[in-house]
């Protein structure tokens, strides 16, 4: 906490005698006035709050689709031998492509709507999704799946009862990876070109040469980082209470 | 592994790399999708030859290369003359890490590409800009593995280094950093991938070359050719740099090689 009051007094004391030059950083004033001006009468077309929703909606969407398709693939691959070695080759030619890489690759396809930016997104947390959980199943001890399989349980009850719960440490590992990987992903993706969310207000600021805004839009983005991350750890203790 | 199901194995693997390229090259032919949007994988590596050779957006696809992994090795090797100085000395200083833990943990929430305004504004566009932003990818990494490493260091070690008078520098030195490489070189791997992966997206946002720049320009033409080419020179790129690291953490640690996926 020291620190932080240290930090933030030296920021003051700076940029109150100028040795902060005004042109490449905001004051604290500046900084305040600025988070008024996009709350209160918006900026790059729409309210902080807006912004702030329209890029945490975009990552859910994204993230929530990754999960919905990642996860199986996964838990399949790792149950299968060969379903792995069929899906594996083709899984390891993409996977070295960084998901920004494919925000050109996105646009060319889908332009610059949100359509891009979920597609984006899905790939950035797609790839994490399905290794962990492949991980995951693959990290189950041998003696649990052959104990259940012996009292003859359904395929069903297999999945839901012994496999899910048993990769579901390394799945949320992975959650966790990717989430963050989905927020730098689609931040990258809003600077290039977007109509709304944090990314778009950091790429008007960079053009309107406004420090202050520029500042608004990082802070947010570690908030609403910070604020999704906090979420899933919360959502992680829920689900797996035996933790 | 099985090694009786080796062939069946290579096999199915085979199949599917198969039935990823025949979708893709189907899709291609079917004439549902202009090739403009999605040329067959031969033409892709057409494109990717003719870029070797003809400059586009100024340069042949090696410049744009050399151009971008110039910054890479420039951002990175900041990163890691900083970042595990910094790591060892937050794990041996208590006042240190009091100090500036908050702060990181505070700006390590920040993406990297989150920096691009200010980096714009700040260095420009050329070097400088992109530098920053390989820098505030590559940085963490490399301090909280050197923290780690060296949080971690037996304790009778330095009790007996310490009974033998060593002094602070020599302590950090001699014995917290032998002892950390391991956790070091570990947090190079990470620290690479993801000063790679911030480059690409500085180059994207700014910059006017560079691999990045190239596939903009691809995409501004509307050329799939050139994004997929750019891509996977990116793919490339980025797994012989895992390579290369993994051989280093393999020389230093031969006994813990060759268990990772």
């Amino acid at each position: 906490m020291g620190t932080v009051a240290a930090v933030l007094a030296a920021w003051w004391l700076l940029s109150a005698t100028d040795v902060i030059p005004p042109a490449r950083f905001a004051s604290p004033r500046e900084f305040w006035e600025a988070l008024r001006q996009v709350e209160l009468s918006g900026y790059a077309d729409a309210r902080l709050h807006e912004h702030v929703l329209h890029s945490a909606k975009l990552v859910l969407m994204g993230f929530a689709v990754a999960i919905g398709t990642g996860v199986p693939l996964g838990l399949v691959m790792g149950w299968s031998r060969r379903i792995e070695a069929l899906v594996n080759p083709a899984f390891l030619l993409v996977r070295p492509i960084p998901p920004l890489a494919w925000i050109p690759l996105a646009i060319v396809w889908l332009g610059l709507g949100d359509a891009a930016k979920v597609l984006v997104i899905w790939f950035a947390a797609f790839v994490p999704s399905v290794i962990n959980s492949y991980a995951g199943v693959r990290s189950i001890e041998r003696h649990l799946v052959e104990a259940a399989r012996m009292l003859g349980i359904t395929r069903w009850m297999m999945i839901r009862e012994v496999l899910v719960p048993g990769a579901a440490p390394l799945i949320f590992t992975g959650l966790r990876l990717s989430l963050q990987a989905c927020w730098t992903t689609l931040v990258a993706g809003e600077l290039i070109g977007a109509a709304a969310g944090l990314g778009r207000v950091l790429a008007q600021g960079a053009l309107d040469l406004f420090p202050a805004m520029i500042l608004v839009g990082m802070v947010f983005v570690a908030l609403s980082g910070g604020v999704m991350t906090w979420a899933l750890a919360m959502v992680e203790r829920r689900a797996m209470p035996w933790r | 592994m099985a090694l009786k199901t080796g062939t069946d194995h290579v096999f199915l693997s085979l199949l599917g790399v198969l039935a990823f390229f025949g979708i893709w090259t189907l899709i291609a032919l079917s004439g549902l999708v202009q090739p403009q949007f999605l040329p067959t994988p031969w033409a892709v590596a057409q494109e990717f030859i003719r870029l070797l050779q003809t400059p586009f957006a100024g340069y042949t696809l090696e410049q744009h290369l050399l151009s971008s992994l110039g910054r890479f090795g420039l951002g990175f090797a900041l990163a890691v003359a900083i970042g595990v100085p910094l790591g060892l000395l937050m794990g041996w200083f208590r006042t240190l890490d009091a100090i500036v833990s908050p702060l990181f943990d505070a700006l390590r929430f920040v993406a990297p590409i989150a920096w691009v305004p200010f980096a714009a504004l700040w260095f420009g566009t050329g070097i400088g800009g992109p530098v920053l932003i390989i820098f505030s990818g590559a940085f963490p990494p490399c301090v909280i593995n050197a923290y780690r490493g060296a949080k971690f260091v037996e304790p009778r070690l330095i009790e007996a280094a310490r009974m033998l008078g060593a002094s602070h520098l020599r302590m950090v030195t001699e014995v917290l950093l032998p002892a950390s490489v391991p956790s070091i070189v570990a947090g190079l791997r990470v620290s690479a991938g993801l000063g790679w992966q911030s480059l690409i997206g500085a180059e994207l946002i700014v910059a006017s070359s560079g691999i990045g720049y190239l596939m903009v320009k691809g995409q501004s033409n509307i050329s799939t050719a050139i994004v997929m080419s750019g891509m996977i020179a990116i793919g490339i790129v980025g797994v012989v740099i895992d390579l290369l690291l993994r051989a280093l953490q393999a020389r230093i640690e031969p006994h813990k090689s060759g268990s990772e996926p």
